[in-house]
């Protein structure tokens, strides 16, 4: 066996690794804020844009376009995390444009049980249509706007109220400390789905009670994270530095610590936004999430499980679950992928 | 060490003291107790009640008094080995927890059996070269299998094994008594996950290991590669994954609820799941209670391998 053996790295601590990313975070960070915006305008409050609503989610096309265009560029180094990215743009842009793209009501019946690539009723199906006769194409880039929608937003809201917690644990230790890892623990212990089912089911099925679910079983894990994080960045010098300037503690926390423990964070960020995709799938497929009629993967396969567990009728499940895992992988695929770049530098 | 053991078990008491009685006030709300009703007596039961009566029914059930002091009878139940009774199946929890532990650690013996030698195999070959192409195809397939939702295993293996090849039955109810060949779906379902994951890991530990300077210097002594690996990267390679197959444990009793639920495998998963559901609130306590228990145990075990594989930590940790 031969050993390819790498020269010892020479760090670089001038060099961040990050930077193609820093010099254009305000403009990503203003258009993910734009995309996500009106995607949460357009599904979850409907009612509230009025007239508006059939153009809410118009400058979002070219926000995310652009979006994918500078993750491309700056990711160059990586293959990996690049394929990962064209995946998760590729619904993200599907999600905002399935308004305006042609296609036929995600939920009208057409033609029950017709297989793909026929045509039938004047249409031709490309992925075929359900036991109702829906348009499976239609359904299945419609069907990523939820659960991107709640995906992403409980995700945001776990990892606000983690790292919010982790910081205090980390940086402010003592009781604290104490009392926010004893806490964590406990909803740690809980089985994952346990703490799911209880949650939904106490609170009701909505998005809002899903936010609230994963926040329950996310945050205290985001929150370890961060603790540990923060424990390693409060003995450098900038911290002393800076409390030596009598800066303030929630100051010291979020614009000192924060910025500089981000890289472990949105490689973890990456890796969570695909468990979220997971459990909202797996939750609506056990009746408790998203309901009906409304297009969305879990939905898909339960409803397609339930009543064409068939052979015949396997593209009714096997689109679903492709689409679904191929977001899961794009998330997991960015992340592996900024790890192995920020190992590199 | 035995500081460390009595540590993480006072702290699974202690957790074990707020859940359950986090669990109680949950279900202490009207809502429950009428889903409860309702699950029992019918929608159209509980509709035809009038308030008295349905003040009654609560009574016979014990289900009206004071949170408090059904929890502190529970505590003192439980203490004395008794876990209550199961309002929707009307057996004993300790039957019914019996039973299904059994069934899910056949499930779970079967799993780790296979899971262990596969993972660790692929993990090591995997990361004996980093970046070669049996790496990359390895670690292809893992992220792979690891990015697909157990539902959406279950209904794809479902569909190809059982109905499209008719080689294994579709649902595993075991209604005829345990078999085999029922068991594959749920079985394969939360392998192809968790076999990606735990090669992963251990891909990663061997290429780090494989990449330091003390493997470094037996190959430029001149020792054959098969001595390096098995002499010298194996020991310290494996440290990291038999860490982790302890907290696969704790993975896998949550997970068992998806897959067992899907297969109407009879298991502890599947009786979560309905307890949850129906608000079965003495099923879903000593449910708690044993997950929590597994939860701080594969912990503990999980990190008393790490002392005792890693010479660096030694037993003075």
């Amino acid at each position: 066996m031969t050993l390819s053996s790498p020269p010892v790295p020479t760090t670089h601590p001038e060099r961040a690794s990050w930077r193609p990313t820093i010099a254009r975070l305000p403009v990503v960070v203003a258009l993910l804020a734009l995309v996500w915006c009106s995607l949460v305008a357009y599904v979850v409050f409907p009612d509230a844009l009025g007239p508006a609503h059939a153009a809410a989610l118009i400058p979002s096309i070219p926000a995310a376009l652009v979006l994918y265009g500078l993750g491309i560029v700056s990711w160059r180094e990586s293959a990996i995390a690049r394929i990962g990215l064209t995946l998760v743009m590729f619904w993200i842009l599907m999600a905002v444009a399935a308004p305006y793209l042609p296609l036929v009501d995600p939920n009208r019946p057409i033609a029950p049980f017709t297989p793909p690539f026929t045509a039938k009723a004047g249409h031709f199906f490309w992925l075929g249509a359900d036991m109702r006769g829906r348009d499976m194409l239609s359904r299945t880039l419609w069907g990523g706007q939820r659960v991107i929608v709640w995906g992403i937003t409980a995700t945001a809201c776990a990892y606000v109220v983690g790292v919010a917690f982790g910081l205090m644990a980390g940086y402010l230790r003592g009781w604290w400390d104490e009392i926010l890892s004893f806490i964590a623990n406990i909803l740690l212990s809980f089985p994952v789905m346990v703490l799911l089912i209880l949650v939904l089911n106490f609170l009701g099925q909505s998005g809002f009670s899903i936010i609230l679910a994963v926040t329950f079983s996310s945050a205290p894990g985001i929150m370890r994270i961060v603790r540990g994080l923060a424990l390693v960045e409060s003995t450098r010098d900038y911290i002393q530095a800076a409390q030596t300037r009598g800066e303030s503690a929630p100051w010291i926390m979020v614009v000192e610590i924060l910025p500089n423990v981000r890289g472990p964070l949105i490689v973890d960020a990456c890796l969570r936004l695909g468990y979220t995709t997971v459990a909202i799938t797996t939750l609506t497929f056990l009746g408790l999430g998203l309901q009906p009629p409304d297009p969305d993967w879990g939905l898909m396969i339960k409803e397609a499980a339930s009543s064409a567990l068939l052979w015949k009728f396997a593209y009714m499940m096997i689109v679903p679950s492709v689409a679904v895992s191929s977001l899961i992988l794009g998330f997991n695929l960015m992340a592996d992928g900024l790890r192995e770049m920020s190992l590199r530098d | 060490m035995a500081r460390l053991i009595a540590k993480r078990l006072g702290q699974m008491l202690l957790i074990m003291g707020v859940t359950s009685l986090l669990l109680f006030a949950i279900f202490d709300t009207d809502q429950f107790r009428r889903q409860i009703a309702v699950s029992e007596l019918g929608g159209f039961g509980v509709a035809t009640l009038n308030a008295a009566d349905y003040e009654g029914w609560l009574e016979k059930k014990g289900l009206n008094e004071p949170f408090l002091s059904r929890y502190v009878t529970w505590v003192g139940d439980v203490m004395q080995g008794d876990l209550g009774r199961s309002i929707e199946k009307n057996m004993a929890v300790s039957t019914l927890l019996a039973d299904r532990l059994q069934r899910t650690a056949i499930l779970a013996s079967c799993f780790f059996v296979l899971m262990v030698p596969i993972s660790l195999t692929l993990g090591v070959l995997a990361g004996m070269r980093e970046g070669g192409r049996l790496d990359r195809v390895i670690s292809i397939v893992a992220v792979v299998t690891t990015s697909i939702p157990q539902i959406a295993t279950a209904v794809l293996l479902t569909v190809f094994l059982s109905l499209g090849l008719g080689w294994v039955p579709a649902k595993s109810a075991m209604v005829g008594g345990f078999s085999f060949r029922e068991l594959v779906l749920p079985l394969l379902t939360l392998l192809i996950y968790d076999i990606g994951y735990v090669v992963r890991m251990t891909r990663a530990s061997m290429a780090e290991v494989m990449s330091a300077n003390y493997i470094r210097t037996a190959v430029l002594k001149g020792l054959a590669g098969s001595h390096v690996i098995m002499g010298h990267a194996l020991r310290n390679a494996l440290i990291v994954p038999f860490t982790l197959i302890f907290l696969q444990l704790n993975w896998l009793l949550s997970h068992v609820v998806v897959v067992e639920v899907f297969f109407q495998y009879s298991g502890f998963g599947r009786m979560l799941y309905e307890a949850a559901m129906f608000g079965d609130i003495a099923v879903l306590q000593a449910a708690t209670l044993v997950a929590v228990a597994v939860a701080v145990i594969s912990q503990l075990l999980s990190d008393i391998t790490y002392i005792l594989l890693n010479p660096r930590v030694g037993a003075a940790g």
